[in-house]
Order: structure tokens, then sequence, then C-alpha cells
């Protein structure tokens, strides 16, 4: 009897971009290179990963490791891959200081303004800052990279946030910072030295606190960005309708920790509720469905509760001490126990999931080796669809 | 080894951050560290700086709000808010009581913060201080600062002193700086799992806050580790019982299901010697002087006070 496993295939080869997201310490960036590299060997055709931060070995594993790779896609070399894949694998990492410098470039209305803005002392905090500038710049370049035309599918890697819902906010408070009243307020001292009645006490009250000199400063910057308003705007705008574009999925990566399934479940239910495209969750070192099957729990517990027993009778057999072999029976018995609980935990937290998304895609626990790309194809395998 | 003769030991100071990527456990461990030192019968004062509402649970109450709520003897919680503690700095070092409309200036002043290097950390950090400075608690524990913004917390009044040159704020970073840089007074806890990406971050991370910061770490806890299985002599004969005639006899007396039972305990094994092996980079890159303390898998709940209550045992075992 052969049943169907469901997986990623039918989903990665009908997208363009894929929004791989959830908490810190799942394996979200190992997750989206894996899924890359999948996608490339399997469905063919120019697939980008794009990262924000690749730990040092996953990044020399792909080549990735030499200095200056700032914001270059650059391709996989096939030899390093496992397999004959049939299309590329290409890699990029985001630099979001060049990303926004990028961004300035393009929008300001003239050569002083850009250069007044890239020069200001404050320029460089703002662009790692305000307004989940991370989490802006990365769909901004998701946006870019897919409309350049040269890839198939784009997958990225979003940045580990406070909060799930700043990557989904992101544009929209772009477009609202533009345009709100409040950066009107904060750049009234400088474009007028009479400041109007309602801003009056705000400025008495903030000069007393932070110095005046510093808030002018603030404004003045203020005063720069806010002469690239439109194409801000515009830009946010394209930004925000790419997330609920019909070409475009999330795929919710979470492990079956409590805090990480928590965290994975309420981003499945504010993707659903805003009506973003959500396309799978994987699940990420899944421990194996036997550790909690009812005869090997019986089993265990005869491990356990008979260990002497059985030592007495094994040990001639091992060629051992009967007292060391039922230390280890009791051991493995015991260890097998406390597994078990966890599987039958992670099994309720899995179902939990599956109520909330159709497609789960679980992932074994492997054992990290020393070849990356290997454990990458492994991980990437084990997402696919199959018959068992 | 706690303290050492280099430092103050932990349950000793006053300030205590506790950092760490998500999904390691720095809520439970900073639950833990409460509970550990209101069983010595301090008086603590924890604060939840995400939001995240994962430090009410670990304590099984709802939201935490600004004003500290006791939770249980000798531990009283509090979840950080930018809009309360400039109310609460305005009252209390500009003497601008304010009543209404702080939404407004709160939200103003939200954007200027963004802008600004330093300034909402201040205002987080500065209330914690100011706790300390004041000797409300014997012992403040922040928690939920994120390894990717703990140093710009902690070098916040170092920033501010650059770029504001007089004024109150200019004023409250000195006795800020004076507080977080002394070392019997204010440590970092790093908490990491026995896994590749936390141990590299958190060793990394050692490394930033000695040449950006001049706080002190005061130790690094491995969270989760799992225990080990086996003895050389012990694997020798487990892996005599996974083959040939012990095998099958195993199979007659406790069921077909054994071998499932073995699988288990080499997976179990697996997991182990990988994480050992994270462990000993860890430990050989923590500096001499930090202490490294150990906190086994207890495959228990992994949330609520009983949690805490447990990890509390285990942290005890190797600081007291």
């Amino acid at each position: 009897m052969t049943a169907v496993v469901t997986g990623l295939d039918a989903l990665l080869a009908s997208k363009e971009m894929v929004l791989v997201c959830g908490s810190g310490g799942v394996g979200k960036t190992t997750t989206a290179a894996a899924i890359g590299l999948q996608a490339a060997t399997e469905l063919g055709g120019r697939v980008l990963v794009l990262t924000v931060d690749p730990a040092r070995r996953l990044a020399d594993a792909l080549g990735l490791g030499a200095a200056g790779v700032a914001n270059d896609e650059i391709r996989v070399d096939p030899a390093r891959l496992p397999g004959k894949p049939r299309g590329e694998l290409w890699m990029a990492m985001l630099d979001t200081k060049a990303s926004w410098d990028d961004l300035v470039v393009r929008h300001a209305p003239d050569a002083a303004t850009r250069d007044a803005i890239l020069s200001n002392p404050l320029y460089r905090n703002i662009t790692s800052r305000f307004v989940h500038s991370h989490e802006y710049i990365v769909m901004e370049r998701l946006h870019d990279l897919h409309a350049s035309g040269r890839y198939d599918l784009v997958i990225v890697d979003t940045p580990p946030s406070r909060h799930a819902l700043d990557i989904l906010d992101a544009p929209a408070r772009m477009k609202e910072f533009f345009g709100s009243r409040l950066l009107r307020w904060l750049t009234v001292p400088a474009r007028s030295r009479l400041f109007n009645a309602a801003s009056k006490p705000f400025y008495q009250v903030a000069d007393r606190i932070l110095g005046s000199n510093f808030l002018k400063d603030v404004a003045e910057f203020f005063v720069l960005l806010q002469k690239m308003e439109a194409g801000f705007v515009r830009r946010a705008g394209e930004t925000e309708a790419m997330l609920a574009d019909a070409r475009t999925t999330f795929v919710v990566v979470t492990t079956l920790e409590a805090a990480p399934a928590t965290e994975a479940r309420f981003l499945l239910g504010e993707l659903t509720e805003r009506r973003l495209p959500l396309g799978a969750v994987i699940v990420n070192r899944v421990l194996p469905e036997s550790l909690g099957a009812l005869a090997a729990r019986e089993s265990a517990t005869r491990l356990v509760e008979e260990a002497d027993v059985l030592a007495r009778e094994l040990g001639p057999v091992v060629g051992a001490e009967p007292a060391l072999v039922s230390r280890v029976l009791a051991e493995v018995g015991a260890r097998f126990q406390d597994f078990g609980v966890v599987a039958s935990r992670q099994a309720e937290r899995q179902a939990e999931l599956t109520a909330l998304c159709p497609l789960v895609v679980p992932v074994p626990w492997f054992e990290q080796g020393g070849d990356d790309l290997s454990t990458l194809a492994r991980i990437g395998m084990s997402t696919w669809g199959r018959t068992q | 080894m706690p303290g050492g003769d280099r430092s103050t030991p932990l349950l000793d100071r006053r300030l205590v951050v506790v950092t760490g990527k998500g999904g390691t456990g720095k809520t439970t461990v900073s639950a833990a560290i409460a509970v550990l030192a209101a069983r010595l019968g301090k008086r603590v004062l924890i604060c939840e700086m995400d939001a995240k509402g994962s430090l009410a649970a670990a304590f099984d109450t709802g939201p935490l709000p600004f004003e500290p709520l006791q939770v249980s003897e000798n531990i009283w919680a509090m979840s950080m808010n930018t809009e309360d503690s400039l109310r609460e700095y305005l009252r209390l070092f500009v003497h601008i009581p304010l009543v209404g409309r702080i939404g407004v200036l709160a939200r103003t002043f939200d954007f200027v913060a963004d802008a600004a290097p330093g300034v909402k950390e201040i205002l987080s950090l500065g209330k914690l201080c100011y706790e300390v400075r004041e000797r409300h608690y014997d012992m403040v524990i922040v928690d939920g600062v994120a390894t990717g913004h703990v140093v710009a917390q902690l070098s916040a009044p170092d920033a501010i002193a650059e770029l504001i040159k007089v004024g109150p704020v200019k004023d409250q970073t000195r006795w800020m700086q004076d507080i977080l840089q002394d070392t019997s007074c204010t440590g970092v806890v790093l908490v990491t799992t026995p896994e590749e990406m936390p141990v590299l971050e958190t060793t990394e991370l050692i490394g930033r806050i000695a040449s950006e910061t001049q706080v002190d770490v005061a130790a690094v806890v491995a969270n989760r580790v799992l225990p080990e299985l086996f003895g050389r002599s012990e694997e020798a004969v487990f892996d005599a019982l996974g083959e040939g005639a012990a095998l099958d006899l195993l199979r007659r007396t406790a069921g077909e299901s054994v071998d499932a039972v073995l699988d288990g305990a080499r997976l179990a094994v697996a997991m182990r010697r990988s994480g050992a092996g994270h462990l000993e980079y860890l430990r050989q890159n923590v500096p001499p002087g930090i202490d490294f303390v150990y906190v086994p898998e207890l495959f228990n709940r992994s949330t609520g006070r009983r949690s805490a209550e447990l990890i509390a045992d285990a942290l005890g075992e190797e600081l007291l």
C-alpha cells in the first residue's frame, strides 16, 4: 500500500516569491537555503535565495564567504551542489546600508538632496533603526529582484523581528511615516522660526530633555527625508501589493517547542486574518513518530522495570557484568520514556498547526555533519512530496 | 565554579541583564534566577523588555503592567513600556507632571527616539537603573533584550553622552554609566542552547560586549543540555545489545518493539554528541572568569512557574 505525502513541490512550482518567516532560532535561514537548493535541483530554472545574515558555515558551504559580497547576487558553483541540479541556485545577502543608499539615490529629487542625506550623521543610524527598516528593505529587495526578470523563483529569509507582525506591517508603516502629521510637526523648527501653537509645547519639553541643537539636527534630517516622500510612498504601496499577490506565498518555519510553536500559531492567524497567501508550515527538528508508539513504550517500561532480570540473561550473551547491563537497559528505557513524552507533546503541537494551515511539512531532526550542503540537500528532500 | 576570585557572584549582583537568541529559554532562565534570589530572601524586580508576554507566562499571571506587580513572595514583575517610562521620567527628572495629552507627545517622541540613537534605550534601561540606585529592590533582572539589541542597550548612555552635550539627559547618563559599569553591581547573563547558531552568536556577543561596552559579562548559561547517556564501557554494552544473539534475546523478552526503543537511545546519543561538540566550542571560546553554568534538559513542561522552579533548582546546584 502506498501513501502519498504532500510536500512543497506543487507550491514552489506555482509561485514566484516565497517569504520564509518565523521566530528566531528555528532554522529559518537553513530552511530557506534548503528549499532553494531543492527547487533548483528538482524544478529547475533560476532560483535565488535572499538571506539577511547566514551563519558562517552556511555561507562558506555556499561559497559566500568572501568579503564584500554586499548586495551582489552570486551563483553557487554547480560543482559544490550534490547531485545533478536541473537549474541554477543563486544567493544574495542583504546589506541594509547599501540598500538604503540605493533607495535614496533613486528617490532623491536632486543631487543636492541626495548628497545632503547620504552625508547626514543621523542617516546611518536611521537606516538601521527606524520604522522597521530592516523588514521593509528586505521586501523592497524582493520586489526588485522579482521585477528584474532574472529569476524564476525568489526565496527570502526574513530578518528575525522582535515581533512576528513587523514584517507584515513594514510597508504600511513606511507609507504612514512619510504621510504623517507627526513628521510635519517634527520638521517645523527647520522650516520656520515661528513655531505654530500646537507644536510649541512639545519643543519646549523636548528641548529641555534633549538639548535644542540635537533636536534641530533631527528636524533638518527629516526635512530632507520629506523631499523623497512621493517616491517612497509609491514604492511602499507597490511592495505592499506584492505581499498579497497571487504569485507570492508565505512559508512559516517553526520547531515544536512551546514558544516557537505559539509564535507560529499567532503568525498563521495573522496571515489568514489579513488574507495574505499562506502556503505552508515547515516544522523543523521533529522527533521520529516511533518514539510515541504504544508497543515501543511498553518495551521501554519493561526495560526499566525488569532491567535486573533481563540483565542476568543478557550478561553472558554480551560478555559483561549483569550490573552493568542492567544499568544500560534501565537507562535506554528511561531515555526512551523521556523522549516519548517530548514526542507526544510535539505531535499535539503539530496537530494544532495543521488546523491552521492545510500544508504542514515535518523535517526530521538531523545530526549536523561537517558537510553542510549534504545536510541542506537532506532537509530539502524531506520537504518534497513522495510516496511511502 | 561560581564567582571565582575575579568577580562578584551572579546572585550578589544588583542588576542582571539576561539576553540570548530566541528559543534558548532566556525568559525561563531569567525567571529562575529571580526564583533563586527570592529563595535567598532577596526582593527581586524582574522586567520584560520585549512585550511578548512570555514573562507573564513564566509566572502564570495575566499581562504584566508597567507598575511592578507582585507575582510571588519577594518577586515583582513588570513590562517595559516607553510611554509610561517617559511619563515617569518627565515627572521624576524634568519635574514636568503630565496628566493628559501624553499620547501625542509619546508618539512624537517615538519618531524622534527612532532616529536618535540611545534615547529609547536610556528611557527603558534608565528606569531599571533608577530602581537599582534607589534600592527599591535587592536585585533587578532585565529579561528579553534581543541579542541583536543588547550592545546598543548597554552602550546607550555612552552614545547619548556623545550626542548630547548639556541638559538633564546628559546628567542622567553619568549615574547610569556608574551603575552599568560597576562589575560588582551589574552583570550580563547570556543564555544559549547547545546548538550551532546560538553558540556562535553567544561567543560573538561576548566579544562585542567586551569591545563596545564597559559592562561585565557575569555568566553564560547553557540551557537544555542533554544528559550523558553512557560512559565508555556502557556504550560497548549498548552496541552489543543491538546485534546478533543479544538483540534476538531482547526482542523475545522485552517485545519486538524494543528495536524502536534502541533507535530512540541511538537518537539520544546522537543528539547529545552533537550538542557536546557545540558546548566544547563554547567552553573554549568563553574567556576565563565568566561563570559557565549548565542547565540540564528537564524533559518537563517548557513554560510556567513549575519550569522556573525546576530550573532554579538546577541553577542553584551550580551557583550556590
